[in-house]
């Protein structure tokens, strides 16, 4: 174990990790935004999903370094008196769950569905990769948006619309390196000897595409936020009583031109916030694993 | 040629009947229209009344076939909200929305070819970092709260833009544009930013790694070994091996800015076909959601035609079947 | 100016990576006069290509060119700014690349790749130009030149290719060539062809060659001189007839015995080279051979040979040549 550890810490992966700095910002965005939803619902001083907790009086507060603000809700409040901090954790909390939840789904289905494609081959892998072609032609925002339109907003939907859309990009890679791993001779072999190919193929195939699924589901799970937030936004996405941090923006775009500037702007910057982190380690990923962009 | 481009309209054909099924099964499982459009205080008889005229009591091939039909020749029903052909109504809106993005894609052109390739070409200078790093933090960008931030920022505090609607337009060609007026062009300057900030962040990434590819590829190694200078090299060489690539890309791109339009142009009260569909969505209007579904699917696909057309005219390796 | 057109000293190219340094040329030096031809040969690994990338002065980082001279016409090509080393590649040495599908721009009509090249380097007008574009291709064996200018490489078969790569590396009139495994990766069938068609043009156009391979059957047929490379260095060099007959390296002789020949007894089994070039990274002490070697004592493994003169015109690195330039088993195909 320790001698494994101490591989991982003399590395190239590490010693190049350690030294960009795009890596270790967006490690640190990402720990702490883990930290926030995991922990902070400790911490903040309301739970916004609590009415009973809202006090109309503590409405319309702004941050605290502004004139009037009060020191008990920091960033301010909204029409309602909800402490827009405590709404950001909670509602980062719903973004993350939504992004996290949907790349798992999505990666698992994918790749189940690229390893039988790319395996079987024949009507249902052209028929699959029809399918594929035919998503990928639509911008997936798109998509998402018409299945939300249709059966309306909802967790459980908006994660199962996104996994819909989002399944496709693993299939396709999944599937193309099953089609490469088939044409090798052990593949042959194995079945001139009466042997199913398929448990080789999987032991030779996953190990190798693990480090492209890697680098696709991370920038997946910021693209998935993305897209949820502006669902979200556009008021298709999760539900009034479960605010993610898109629909936080949109409920403080409403009430800008009051002058609450801050309970729309707080959340995106939030929401940048995250994705930039997550984009920062996909990216350095993507330059490790791939060592011809470099 | 002639044979290729039979083939390739019988496969949009395929894809337009696809989508047209997939967009009327998942439309008919989901709410009930004819709530939509019967009074609140209707009776039960009424409401199957109402039903039986819409057809909507016949089983859903024989209901399909009808859809069908009237898409063929056109008709996609009339908006529950405007009473009005939901057809007309969309296509009233498309100069709206072509103009938005048209100006996303020229801004984004404009920005992302120079910093991509310079990018590419140099990709260590301090210069191509900073794009690097601006790039990213683009892709990372919600662009609705961009909106919100330029709303905020050049009309609510300096008062500088106009922040909602199109202004005053001018017709072209007897369509009406709001570019061709000062106050139409003034109100088009927000939202056609809002649009292009994350094609262009991408576009700028994509360029520079094609670039990247095709520096490290053997062709260019030989001409080097001909002498060939960094220059000649480079421009002659392999921006073009490396942008023919970007071509297929860029006709996705311009879908995927019209789908982003229905965010922006709900921001900016844009009166495109993007809010008209979000519109649509939050009344339930569900011919006029139809209608615009299968309009963009058109569009998409005409689009994925035209960039494969381009492809081939820039790219002598490939020849059309 | 000194008898040689090429002078190479003490070259020695090294790749700074993350695992460590890599040595892949190792003080390498060899000699070339004009019109001569010179094999490079070694098992892959054996930093062939990079010596070849080297003389041309296209070693990218984090590779660099650590030590060394090459001498050309009496310069040092080391020496020299990237805008003069510009001028001298294409016009002076000018080379051909292993893979001749992916060596031309593939956006780039073959009539425009060839131009290119008479552009840089002659006088030659743009009629001209088109005029000599053809007949090189003429030259190369390219049948109907005037009608295949205007296509493109996709338009062409490997040997073709490779036939036009040829005529490019020609077009300028080098006085040296840098062939890289100018076969490998054709058929068999067409490999004869365009080794007969290079040799043959040399000879014409008056270019030395330096032709890097792994095949030391093609060197016996073809070349004047051949230096064997193992692990970065040269560890023998000599006139092919000699070194072919009588190698005295055991790595030479093992590269012999390896030969497939088709005449003499038919049942016996090509003998192999025991082991594996070792890795770059972690070269043995004393004889990077020496781990592979039938011949190897304790001397070997402790100290590296140097290079030394062991009969007129050969010269070995090894401390126990074969005795007397042993006769190598394969050798005579």
């Amino acid at each position: 174990m320790s001698a494994k550890k101490e591989g991982f810490f003399k590395s190239e992966f590490f010693h190049n990790f350690v030294r960009s700095p795009g890596a270790l910002a967006g490690l640190f965005i990402v720990t702490f935004f883990l930290v926030l939803v995991t922990a902070g619902p400790l911490f903040t001083p309301q739970n916004p999903y609590d009415i009973g907790s809202l006090d109309l009086m503590d409405a319309f507060k702004p941050p605290v370094w502004m004139e009037g603000g009060d020191p008990a809700f920091v960033l301010g409040t909204d029409d309602q008196g909800r402490d827009l901090l405590s709404a950001m954790v909670y509602g980062s909390r719903i973004s993350l769950f939504i992004g996290l939840s949907v790349v798992v789904l999505s990666c698992v289905l994918g790749t189940f569905l690229g390893l039988v494609a790319g395996y079987f081959g024949g009507r249902l892998d052209s028929l699959l990769m029809r399918v594929v072609d035919i998503q990928l032609s639509f911008p997936a925002m798109l998509v998402a948006l018409f299945i939300m339109a249709a059966f309306g907003r909802g967790l459980g939907k908006l994660v199962t619309a996104l996994t819909i859309v989002g399944w496709v990009l693993y299939a396709r890679t999944v599937r193309g390196s099953v089609l490469v791993e088939k044409k090798k001779e052990y593949v042959d072999a194995a079945r001139l000897i009466g042997l199913s190919p398929f448990p080789i193929i999987l032991r030779h195939v996953l190990p190798n595409i693990l480090t492209p699924l890697i680098v696709i589901a991370t920038i997946h799970v910021g693209t998935v936020i993305l897209t949820e937030a502006t669902l979200s936004y556009l008021g298709v996405g999760v539900p009034v009583t479960r605010p993610s941090l898109g629909l936080l923006v949109k409920n403080g775009y409403d009430v800008l031109f009051s002058g609450l500037w801050w309970s729309s702007v707080f959340p995106g910057m939030f929401i940048m916030l995250l994705v930039f982190g997550i984009n920062l380690l996909g990216d350095f990923l993507r330059d490790e694993f791939n060592p011809r962009l470099k | 040629m002639l044979k290729y481009l039979l083939k390739r309209l019988v496969q949009m054909i395929v894809v337009l009947f696809t989508v047209s099924v997939i967009v009327f099964l998942v439309m008919s499982f989901t709410g009930d229209p004819v709530l939509m459009i019967v009074p609140p205080t209707a009776t039960d008889a009424q409401i199957a009344e109402a039903r039986t005229a819409l057809g909507l009591d016949r089983p859903l091939w024989v209901q399909y076939g009808v859809f069908l039909q009237n898409l063929i020749r056109g008709d996609l029903g009339v908006s529950y909200i405007f009473k009005r052909p939901a057809l007309t109504l969309i296509v009233e809106r498309m100069p709206a929305t072509l103009e938005l993005v048209f100006f996303s894609v020229l801004l984004s052109l404009a920005v992302a070819l120079p910093c991509g390739v310079y990018a590419g070409a140099r990709p260590n200078s301090p210069f191509s970092r900073a794009v690097m790093g601006g790039s990213l933090l683009g892709i990372s960008l919600p662009s609705f709260w961009v909106g919100i931030l330029l709303i905020f920022y050049f009309a609510v505090e300096k008062g500088l833009l106009p922040s909602s609607g199109r202004g005053a337009t001018a017709p072209l060609f007897g369509i009406p544009f709001a570019f061709l007026t000062w106050d139409g062009f003034r109100h088009i300057v927000l939202p056609a930013v809002t649009l292009a900030l994350g094609t262009l962040a991408m576009l700028i990434r994509l360029i520079r790694a094609q670039i990247m590819e095709v520096m490290r590829q053997d062709f260019i190694r030989f001409a080097r070994a001909k002498g060939v200078s960094w220059r000649s090299l480079f421009f002659s060489h392999a921006l073009k091996n490396a942008l023919v690539p970007v071509v297929t890309v860029f006709g996705m791109q311009i879908g995927s800015l019209i789908a982003f339009a229905t965010v922006t142009e709900t921001i900016f009260a844009w009166p495109g076909m993007g809010k008209l569909l979000v519109d649509s969505i939050n009344t339930a209007d569900r011919p006029v959601i139809v209608a615009y579904l299968m309009i963009v699917a058109a569009m998409f696909v005409l689009i994925n035609f035209i960039v494969d057309i381009v492809y081939t005219l820039i790219d002598p390796r490939i020849d059309l079947r | 100016m000194s008898e040689y057109l090429l002078e190479v000293r003490n070259l020695q190219t090294r790749f700074e990576l993350f695992r460590g340094t890599v040595k892949a040329v190792d003080g390498v030096d060899f000699t070339l006069r004009e019109g001569e031809i010179l094999g490079l040969v070694g098992e892959s690994g054996g930093g062939k290509s990079v010596t070849g990338f080297s003389l041309l002065g296209l070693i990218d980082p984090p590779g660099r060119i650590a030590a060394g001279e090459v001498i050309f016409r009496g310069e040092n090509l080391l020496e020299k700014s990237e805008e003069e080393m510009r001028r001298i590649r294409g016009k002076e040495i000018s080379m051909i690349f292993q893979d001749p599908m992916t060596s031309l721009n593939p956006l780039h009509s073959i009539g425009r790749q060839i131009g290119e090249m008479l552009a840089l380097h002659t006088p030659l007008s743009p009629a001209d130009r088109r005029k000599r574009s053809i007949e090189l291709l003429r030259e190369v064996g390219i049948p109907n030149p005037e009608d295949r200018l205007e296509n493109y490489p996709h338009q062409f078969s490997g040997g073709m290719r490779q036939r036009v790569v040829i005529a490019i590396a020609l077009a300028a009139n080098p006085k040296l060539i840098i062939a890289d495994e100018p076969t490998t990766a054709l058929d068999v069938t067409v490999q004869a062809q365009i080794l007969a068609l290079m040799e043959n043009l040399v000879k014409r156009f008056g270019s030395a060659l330096i032709l890097i391979t792994h095949d030391l059957a093609v060197v016996s047929e073809m070349t004047h001189r051949v230096a064997v490379m193992y692990c970065g260095r040269v560890v023998e060099e000599g006139p092919t007839r000699e070194l072919v007959r009588h190698p005295f390296h055991p790595y030479t002789k093992g590269l012999l015995e390896s030969i497939p020949r088709l005449s003499g007894e038919r049942s016996r089994r090509l003998p192999q080279i025991p082991g594996m070039v070792p890795s770059l990274f972690d070269l043995p002490p004393g004889c990077s051979f020496a781990p592979r070697c039938g011949y190897a004592t304790d001397l070997c493994r402790k100290e590296a040979p140097s290079m030394r003169s062991v009969a007129p015109g050969r010269t070995v690195s090894c401390h126990n040549p074969v005795q007397g330039g042993e006769e190598a088993e394969g050798h005579g195909r």
